[in-house]
């Protein structure tokens, strides 16, 4: 169990799947360019961050819901989570301030190309361990809705994407705790990623030693048989030393 | 890598400096005679008697634009920054390694290799193109003669001591790549508090704005400009914004500062002695020195280490991205700005 100061954000858990440089870079070194929140599409949408609930018979939906998990230690905020009444029996909770039973579904809205749908699944069912531990609920099932058309894709949360989700809330944990921006696997991710320029995948990748690089250059620019050398301290020139 | 964008020079006397919205104006006697959008700016540099609103300092800060009070005559007065943001892991290793006698040797060398390296290149150009002399070939030869000992000295105040030997090896060749004008701009010494004669001037005028940039390109990365490594460490001393600026003075400043020279683009007349001896550059000067900075900037190259085309004005920037990129542990080295 995690205390609430321990607790990460959400937004760090798809970025990691994504990639854990690029998680490391946003959240431990705070450096990001102008265009990474919209870039991450995680963030704009317009009516999902409205916060106002609807209630259609049958059906709710609320809207901006702050979540948290001591379990896994990651707080955040779920778009869309839709109530579907139930019966108790079926696995339906009661939800505090609204009579009956439900069963919460959440939703995610995804603009632009879906990608690396991946790491909206692991978000997604981030946001379902969340609600389960807030509600002692059991949540089978959620959906994504991707692209322009906001197509409808939806994401059983099985044995296997649970696991995997815990497993990244935990490597999450390790990397805030080491405070240790791992190093760039440099990838196809790597074109599209709005934080390139900052990162220096090419360069700060595995393997490239600047060391190597710097004292070759210095070999070249200086070589060691250079006629013009001439040796000897020169003490003259030490008490000249005026450079501002 | 980023772009490029534009430090607003102001030199005009009295000039009032407001924000409206997202953009900059400038009036001159309630005139307003520019406008320029915030986004478009990286630093604003104001000369002498020149004012801003402090809701544009507010902007400035909000958006990274760094705004610094110089002088009249370029001596560097403040300079306001926003709230200290970025990341303070960054930070701290900073600090450690800058207590750390073993890793602050480390560091000093990487810029006084790189400072070395470039004055050497810069002579040597010279020397290409318009025939050896014999003060530079034995500058060149003595630069590298110390560079080999910069490659195992064993602490920082050696490593100081070296670069000042190689630094006097550098000046004392100066004078041979001045072509033009040479009864004016003779280097005889270097004086900068204040400078003596016309070259002194143009040179600390250039350094002052080279500093501005290199702090500005600190601050940008997150790393904090008065904690340096070759550089002591001294209140109000911008450290490691003098430590990054090593390896682009001959490049960049001292480059400029012959061309201006060379091809008459200053003269004699353009320079003042004050009572005291100091030299001064006149207004019409100072903003030839500023337009030809300005286009220095915009040229090209390819970065060696980073095998990216960059705008000359960036490298401060792209140097200060290393430099963290090292102190994060990204990098097993600082790999310096070579020309070559
Ligand atoms: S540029 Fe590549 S390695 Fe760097 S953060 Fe982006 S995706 Fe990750």
């Amino acid at each position: 169990m995690y205390t609430e100061d321990q607790l990460l954000p959400l937004s760090a858990v798809s970025q990691y799947v994504h990639c854990p440089r690029r998680c490391a870079l946003i959240h431990l070194e705070q450096v990001w360019s102008d265009n990474v929140f919209t870039a991450e599409g995680c963030v704009l949408h317009d009516k999902a961050h409205s916060g106002a609930s609807e209630s259609r018979g049958d059906l709710k939906i609320l809207r901006s819901l702050r979540l948290r998990s001591l379990r896994l230690g990651i707080t955040g905020v779920a778009d869309v989570v839709e109530l579907h009444r139930i019966a108790p029996s079926e696995g339906g909770v009661c939800i505090p301030g609204i009579g009956g039973t439900w069963l919460p579904f959440p939703v995610e809205y995804k603009r632009g190309a879906a990608k690396d749908i991946r790491c909206y699944e692991v978000q997604l069912c981030a946001q379902a361990l969340c609600i389960e531990e807030m509600l002692s609920a059991r949540i089978p099932e959620g959906a994504l809705f991707l692209g322009e058309k906001q197509h409808r894709t939806p994401v059983a949360f099985d044995a296997v994407l649970r696991a995997e989700t815990e497993a990244v809330c935990q490597a999450v944990q390790n990397l805030f705790a080491a405070g240790v921006t791992p190093p760039a696997d440099h990838n196809k991710r790597c074109s599209s990623c709005s934080l390139m320029e900052a990162c220096l995948p090419q360069s700060a990748g595995y393997g490239k030693s600047a060391r190597k690089w710097l004292f070759r250059q210095i070999e070249e620019i200086c070589p060691r048989d250079d006629p013009t050398v001439v040796g000897g301290d020169n003490p003259a020139a030490v008490r000249d030393r005026n450079l501002s | 890598m980023k772009k490029l964008l534009n430090t607003l020079y102001v030199t005009t006397q009295g000039a009032y400096l407001r924000q409206e919205g997202e953009t900059v104006v400038a009036s001159v006697e309630r005139t307003d005679v520019l406008r320029l959008p915030i986004h478009t700016l990286a630093g604003i540099v104001c000369f002498g008697q020149v004012a801003c609103s402090p809701p544009l300092l507010g902007l400035c800060g909000e958006r990274g634009v760094h705004v610094s009070f110089l002088s009249e005559w370029g001596k560097f007065l403040a300079r306001v920054t926003g709230p200290v943001s970025g990341n303070v892991l960054l930070r701290r290793e900073q600090i450690r390694r800058s207590g750390d006698p073993v890793a602050t040797c480390e560091l000093a060398r990487y810029f006084v290799l790189g400072k070395l390296a470039n004055s050497r290149t810069v002579l040597q150009r010279a020397q290409r193109d318009h025939g050896p002399g014999t003060d530079l070939t034995r500058s060149v030869g003595m630069i590298s003669d110390v560079v080999r000992r910069v490659q195992s000295a064993a602490d920082t105040d050696t490593l100081r001591g070296l670069e000042g030997e190689a630094a006097s090896a550098y000046f004392s060749a100066f004078d041979s790549m001045i072509r033009s004008q040479k009864d004016v701009f003779a280097l005889t010494t270097r004086s900068r508090r204040p400078p003596l004669d016309p070259l002194n001037a143009l040179l600390s005028f250039l350094y002052t704005l080279l500093a501005h940039d290199c702090e500005s390109a600190l601050e940008g990365v997150g790393l904090d400009p008065q904690i340096g490594f070759l550089h002591a460490l001294r209140p109000g001393r911008p450290s490691l914004a003098l430590d990054l600026m090593e390896e682009f003075r001959p490049i960049l400043a001292d480059r400029v500062a012959l061309s201006l020279i060379n091809l008459n683009q200053v003269n004699g007349k353009g320079f003042e002695t004050t009572e005291t001896g100091a030299v001064v550059m006149d207004p019409d000067t100072r903003k030839t020195v500023l337009q030809t900075w300005q286009k220095k900037k915009q040229e090209t190259l390819q970065h060696p280490f980073l095998n990216e085309k960059v705008e000359l004005g960036l490298l401060p920037h792209a140097q200060a991205l290393l430099l963290a990129r090292h102190l994060r542990g990204d990098l097993d080295a600082y790999p310096p700005f070579l020309l070559k």
